[in-house]
């Protein structure tokens, strides 16, 4: 059984009707890669997925129950963790703040700081920060808080949304080896990226996303072969 | 913190000082002498210290309700107008409570003065919860609903939250007590005052009440500090108010943390009500208005949304008015009295609006706002 499915999925954002019939499967141990241009939708999926926004159409199920109308809070809760795009680190709570709030859902102090002492040999620049508000981070300081602080929940399923972005080149590749670091041990990836050849470098199977529909599923492999996907996403003429 | 509140203290003092000297040799000294028996400058600081200390005991009282404002606007970026209420609420509740504790004869006459301030505890404590319960209820039922809504829509919702509680504490005390005035019973020792020290022949006092609100006010900013800053209920507060969303992914009730909010704001503007009650004895269901308006220019003032801008502004607002209620009538000799010393506080509000939106300690809301 998957552990993350979506049936028929449609999401609205007020009139607009930005998710027309989403499907796809995420299997335990994976890492999946939606691509797509601008508002093609991809953001959007994660959104629905974790509960900011309510499918009008469809379910999603995780592990077999439920969730599409579960609070975004119940679902963090079922296992899912979400790092957003645009970063979205607390700009005025603290490094470790942000880290503690990251783990919200566990109580067990201990375990905690386990965790982000883990977070801290990954991304050893943050410790340096570790009393530094958020919001004076770099650019890239602040992609890597928000990508340790979804380590912080040890979710069943990671969501990221462009972890790359606006980043130096060295620092995604960073980034990328963390995600597949995670991912061999135990964590599955769901992962959003515009940068397509990064993301099939890494992932084992990708999606295609076209204005709210998915146009195309396959291995990545398959897909950096694909002359259509080599045209449209990886600049190959 | 204790900095600024001198600072701000001896700033309007040097103010006064000043215009004294000015005003020594003018018809004013000449009328102060005649009426007082001493110079416009003598005059002036041997009234100082006093008007410090009320002014602070004031300034406190702003403060506690201010921090209801700030927080919840921290958190919401919305002003509660039912705040002033939620305050006479609590006052309502403190004063019925010492009132039925004096019908059963267990405060004041022969009783100890220790029952004397457990009692008075006790009442703090009652007004602090009803009041707190209520504004959780507020937003629950008044607020909530409006959550998605254009910002003037849950505004409007709450100056009418504000009037209905207005007059349901009038009905309901019309009903049960056959009045709606109410006045704090005389026990304890809280009217007496002590002497902290000699001036020129002058005593300066403070009255044990105002020593009380003082204390009571200190204990509470240090437990709200507390609770902001080294809880996790209070973290997760501080998330809520910078990205609700965000902190909903990290698996934060968002609701159930916007409640606590209410509930933490009421309860102090519970407990500044039943000090208020405490320190002016007299009080009826539109109590609230000015403490609120006026606690609410001193979160303007501190930069709403700051807790320690609330607390600032609170103990600015209450010098400037005691100082301005005080002094006033002195140097216009007469002809603008202390009735007039609200002008102060709402002319600060229009100048800060003017000049510094963001308020003494605020970061640049202009886009929030």
């Amino acid at each position: 059984m998957s552990l993350l499915k979506l049936e028929n999925v449609h999401s609205y954002y007020g009139r607009i009707h930005a998710l027309k019939g989403i499907s796809l499967e995420v299997n335990e141990g994976e890492i999946v890669t939606l691509i797509g241009a601008n508002g093609a939708g991809k953001s959007t999926t994660l959104r629905t997925i974790s509960g900011i926004l309510h499918p009008r159409e469809g379910r999603i199920l995780l592990n077999g129950q439920d969730i599409s109308h579960m609070e975004p809070h119940k679902i963090v809760y079922a296992g899912v963790g979400h790092v957003p795009e645009g970063r979205g680190i607390f700009p005025k709570l603290t490094v470790r703040e942000n880290l503690e709030m990251g783990a919200f859902t566990i109580n067990d102090r201990a375990e905690i700081e386990r965790r982000m002492e883990y977070a801290f040999s990954l991304f050893p620049r943050l410790k340096e920060r570790i009393n530094q508000k958020g919001g004076t981070l770099s650019g890239g300081e602040q992609q890597m808080l928000a990508t340790a602080r979804g380590l912080m929940l040890k979710p069943k399923i990671l969501m990221l949304d462009e972890p790359s972005m606006g980043l130096a080149p060295r620092l995604v590749e960073l980034i990328f080896d963390i995600i597949k670091q995670m991912n061999q041990e135990g964590t599955t990836i769901l992962l959003v990226e515009q940068n397509a050849l990064m993301a099939l470098s890494i992932a084992h199977r990708g999606y295609v996303l076209q204005t709210g529909q998915i146009v195309l599923s396959d291995t990545a492999d398959n897909l950096k072969a694909n002359p259509m996907v080599q045209h449209a996403y990886l600049g190959i003429e | 913190m204790l900095a600024f509140s001198l600072v701000s203290g001896f700033a309007l003092s040097a103010f006064v000082i000043v215009l004294a000297f000015l005003f020594q040799n003018t018809a004013v000294g000449a009328s102060v002498m005649q009426r007082f028996g001493v110079s416009l400058v003598n005059y002036t600081l041997l009234n100082l210290p006093q008007v410090l200390m009320d002014g602070l005991t004031l300034g406190f009282v702003y403060a506690a309700i201010a921090l209801g404002y700030t927080m919840v606007y921290g958190v919401l970026e919305f002003i509660n107008f039912a705040h002033s209420e939620i305050f006479a609420i609590g006052a309502f509740v403190g004063v019925e409570v010492l009132i039925a504790l004096a019908a059963y004869g267990l405060i004041g006459g022969q009783n100890s003065l220790l029952s004397a301030y457990l009692w008075l505890l006790v009442a703090l404590l009652a007004g602090m919860l009803v009041a707190g319960t209520m504004a959780v209820l507020v937003e629950r039922i008044a607020y909530r609903p409006l959550r998605g809504a254009p910002r003037l829509v849950p505004l409007i919702s709450a100056i009418g939250v504000s009037f209905f509680l207005q007059d349901a504490i009038r009905l309901i005390e019309s009903v049960t007590t056959g009045q709606f005035h109410r006045i704090i019973p005389a026990f304890g020792n809280f009217d007496n005052r002590i002497p902290l020290f000699t001036v020129a022949g002058n005593t300066v006092d403070i009255q044990i009440k105002s020593l009380i609100v003082i204390v009571a006010a200190i204990i509470m900013l240090v437990g709200l500090n507390y609770l902001v800053n080294a809880t996790k209920v209070g973290k997760a507060i501080r998330a809520v108010a910078q990205d609700r969303a965000t902190a909903s992914l990290m698996g934060i009730d968002v609701n159930r943390i916007i409640s606590m909010t209410f509930l933490i704001g009421g309860t102090l503007g519970g407990a500044a009500g039943v000090l208020y009650a405490l320190k002016f004895t007299r009080i009826d269901p539109f109590v609230g208005f000015f403490p609120g308006l006026k606690a609410f220019t001193a979160a303007v003032l501190g930069g709403i949304g700051n807790l320690t801008g609330a607390l600032l502004g609170g103990i600015v607002l209450g010098l400037l008015e005691t100082f301005a209620g005080t002094y006033m009538s002195i140097f216009t000799m007469g002809v603008a009295g202390a009735e007039y010393k609200d002008i102060f506080a709402f002319g600060i509000l229009i100048l800060v609006l003017i000049f510094r939106p963001q308020g003494l300690m605020g970061e640049n809301v202009a886009q929030k706002a």
